[in-house]
């Protein structure tokens, strides 16, 4: 399969993938690395997980990390309830300490978190690693391991074997520089902003309904809002929002009332201080350009 | 004609070329090992490698690690396999343009250079008159220099390591007391179930002891922010031994430089051989000692780096004398969005060290309001010496 193939099929899950990212995307499925995508909020990283998934027939499996993400949220815990009121009934039936052992640390007691759920299943699954920069540096040392070896030592029950090979795909933020190991693991991909053309093609994927001049409007006005100091940039996510609101107000034209444009931007614009500065007459100049 | 690189007859075979690509990348400052260059030829066998665009796509894929990288990354394939040293590439002049002044440019917005002048003003040892030739005042200027300074001239490779060594105990001393991750401890404020459970066997199942986890103290991550222009120079030693110092005793550290433009040090001061770093930074900072525009270059770290790599852990240090050029009131907006990310806020003068210093300077009577420390710092003695007082912050 060419990169070509990869792309339309992710097209065929309404996933406008740029070249580079398709090659990326291609490389880390033959190869069987994890791929690191990095970029600003809302260009689609997360997005592009979904789509693959998708695409290839697997199931998605989402870890999101966040600052203090630690081992037993992101590998597996013990029941510990369970095995206590396990480990009560087994002395009221008199059972030995060596049965009631090997039962309370049996799979039956294993909570599955994300990172072994995707190296038990059958068929290769996709595992998401999301926002991997908020996560601590120690969590990504252990995940290091897990992406090197895809194996997890559990002390009570011996070292479980990936079944399969997870296709991984790691975003980030850039909220902290990563570690230069982590880099090395894995192909990387920075991903930009779309053009023009491509965020074109990404609401007609998204959206058919819109008319094509509307549909070139919102995108011009999008672009053109990008280049102006904000302090949230939107992303394509808020794009999409952006269209449906037009749509549920029946608009058909930018230009044509600037207080219904005003009020369709706190779909854009998501704090005060970018609210404030985009003003009617701002929009209203950047509606007429795009026009 | 094809812009393709033609080899010599004798070249061994295309494992050969990209070993040489991978060391070509190397030399040039990518950090690659073996490994990659195992998986770069798996790459091309993956895409079709006629095609130079797939090639390069592929290639990019694997050798770079970061958005620096990346785009560097095309220059380097060009000069390798596109023969960029070689072919005539057409040369189109651009029509002279005067720059804005509000342009991020190494060019100066007026089209003139003029050399810092004079010889640089510092606080003398105290002995004896102090050197002084009638009423002179400090000022910003705005002009840059285009005078480029090797930055090794300035520091010496034992000042970084003793740097390092006050760096290492500042960084320990700014102590975070909010991690999330617990740790197994004596006294704890939560049950620490795994272990309790596990001891729980030896008494057949009856929790007898109950240990507990705590939240551990974490290390801020520390972002420092030094100014470089002309009226900083006698202090650029003791500063910029400092940053080196940073770097290397605190990998999550983060260092810029200022002067009428910002730049990122920390990949470059991240080099291995002390020297070699240092010689890296002279490299970025052109224009050392030149004009300084504080104001705008704190906004833009704030509207830039500071979005990536500034949270509510951070510490910035800001290593300036406040004397800018720009309106005093761009200061205090970068400083105000600066404190929006949650980060503390410290700012060490070196004129402070000064007897009967008061903050005249506009832009640091403007600063002064959001700042959560404002130091002294002359010297590295100086620098030992703020440990204690960051530890109460």
């Amino acid at each position: 399969m060419s990169w070509n193939d990869l792309k339309s099929r992710l097209a065929a899950e309404s996933y406008v993938a740029s070249d580079d990212l398709a090659v990326a995307l291609q490389l880390a499925l033959n190869l069987g690395r994890p791929l690191l995508l990095e970029g600003a909020a809302g260009v689609g990283k997360t997005e592009i997980a979904r789509a693959l998934s998708v695409a290839q027939g697997t199931r998605l499996i989402r870890l999101q990390c966040y600052e203090g993400l630690d081992a037993a949220q992101a590998i597996y815990e013990w029941n510990y309830q369970r095995q206590l009121l396990t480990i009560r009934a087994a002395a009221e039936d008199g059972e030995t300490g060596k049965t009631v052992e090997d039962r309370i640390f049996s799979r039956d007691f294993l909570l599955e978190r994300p990172l072994l759920a995707a190296i038990t299943q059958d068929t290769p699954p996709v595992l998401l690693i999301d926002e991997i920069d908020r996560a601590d540096e120690e969590f990504e040392a252990y995940l290091l391991e897990i992406l090197s070896d895809f194996q997890i030592s559990i002390p009570e029950l011996g070292t479980i074997r990936a079944v399969s090979r997870p296709i991984v795909i790691l975003t980030s933020n850039g909220t902290r520089d990563l570690s230069d190991a982590l880099r090395r693991r894995c192909l990387y991909t920075y991903v930009e902003y779309p053009d023009r053309a491509t965020e074109l093609a990404i609401l007609q994927a998204r959206c058919p309904e819109v008319e094509a001049r509307l549909a070139d409007q919102i995108v011009g006005f999008v672009q053109r809002l990008r280049k102006e100091e904000l302090e949230k940039v939107p992303g394509i996510a808020e794009m999409l929002d952006f269209a449906a609101a037009l749509m549920g107000l029946g608009i058909a034209d930018l230009t044509q009332d600037p207080a219904v444009l005003q009020s369709t931007l706190t779909t854009l614009l998501k704090t005060q201080s970018d609210q404030a500065h985009i003003t009617p007459e701002v929009a209203g100049r950047i509606a007429g350009k795009a026009a | 004609m094809s812009r393709v690189t033609k080899f010599a007859a004798r070249d061994p075979g295309p494992a050969a070329r990209v070993v040489g690509f991978i060391a070509h990348l190397r030399e040039n400052g990518l950090r690659l090992g073996v490994a990659e260059a195992d998986i770069a030829i798996s790459a091309l066998a993956e895409v079709e490698a006629v095609h130079p665009d797939d090639s390069r796509r592929a290639l990019r894929a694997v050798c770079t690690g970061c958005k620096e990288e990346a785009e560097r990354f095309d220059a380097l394939f060009d000069s390798y396999w596109m023969d960029a040293g070689r072919v005539r590439q057409k040369v189109i002049l651009k029509p002279t343009t005067t720059m804005s002044k509000d342009v991020h440019s190494s060019r100066d917005a007026a089209g003139q250079d003029v050399g810092a002048s004079g010889a640089a003003t510092a606080p003398d040892d105290g002995n004896g008159e102090a050197e002084s030739d009638g009423t002179g005042k400090l000022i910003a200027t705005q002009q840059r220099n285009l005078s480029r300074r090797d930055l090794r001239d300035l520091v010496r490779p034992d000042e970084i390591a003793q740097a390092e060594e006050v760096a290492r105990r500042i960084g320990a001393a700014l102590r975070d007391k909010r991690s999330r991750r617990r740790k197994a401890a004596r006294r704890g404020d939560r049950l620490h179930f795994r272990k309790t459970i596990r001891h729980s066997l030896a008494t057949g199942g009856e929790p007898l002891h109950l240990l507990r986890k705590y939240r551990p103290d974490r290390t801020r991550k520390i972002a420092a922010v030094c100014d470089v222009s002309g009226s900083m120079s006698a202090y650029a030693q003791v500063f910029l031994a400092f940053l080196a110092g940073l770097m290397r005793a605190d990998m999550s550290a983060d260092a810029y430089l200022f002067h009428t433009r910002l730049v990122r040090i920390t990949e470059a001061l991240r080099d291995k051989g002390a020297m070699r770093a240092i010689g890296r930074m002279s490299l970025m900072a052109d224009g050392f000692g030149g004009g300084s525009k504080i104001g705008p270059s704190l906004l833009r770290f704030a509207d830039t780096y500071a979005k990536r790599f500034v949270d509510g852990r951070s510490v910035v240090l800001i290593l300036s004398d406040g004397y800018d050029t720009a309106p005093p009131e761009v200061i205090a907006a970068a400083l105000q969005k600066l404190r929006k990310r949650g980060c503390k806020v410290i700012w060490l003068n070196p004129l402070k060290g000064w007897q009967d210093y008061a903050p005249v300077a506009a832009g640091m009577a403007a600063a002064l309001p959001y700042l959560d420390a404002f130091k002294a710092a002359n010297t590295l003695q100086d620098l030992a010496a703020l440990e204690q007082e960051v530890a109460t912050l």
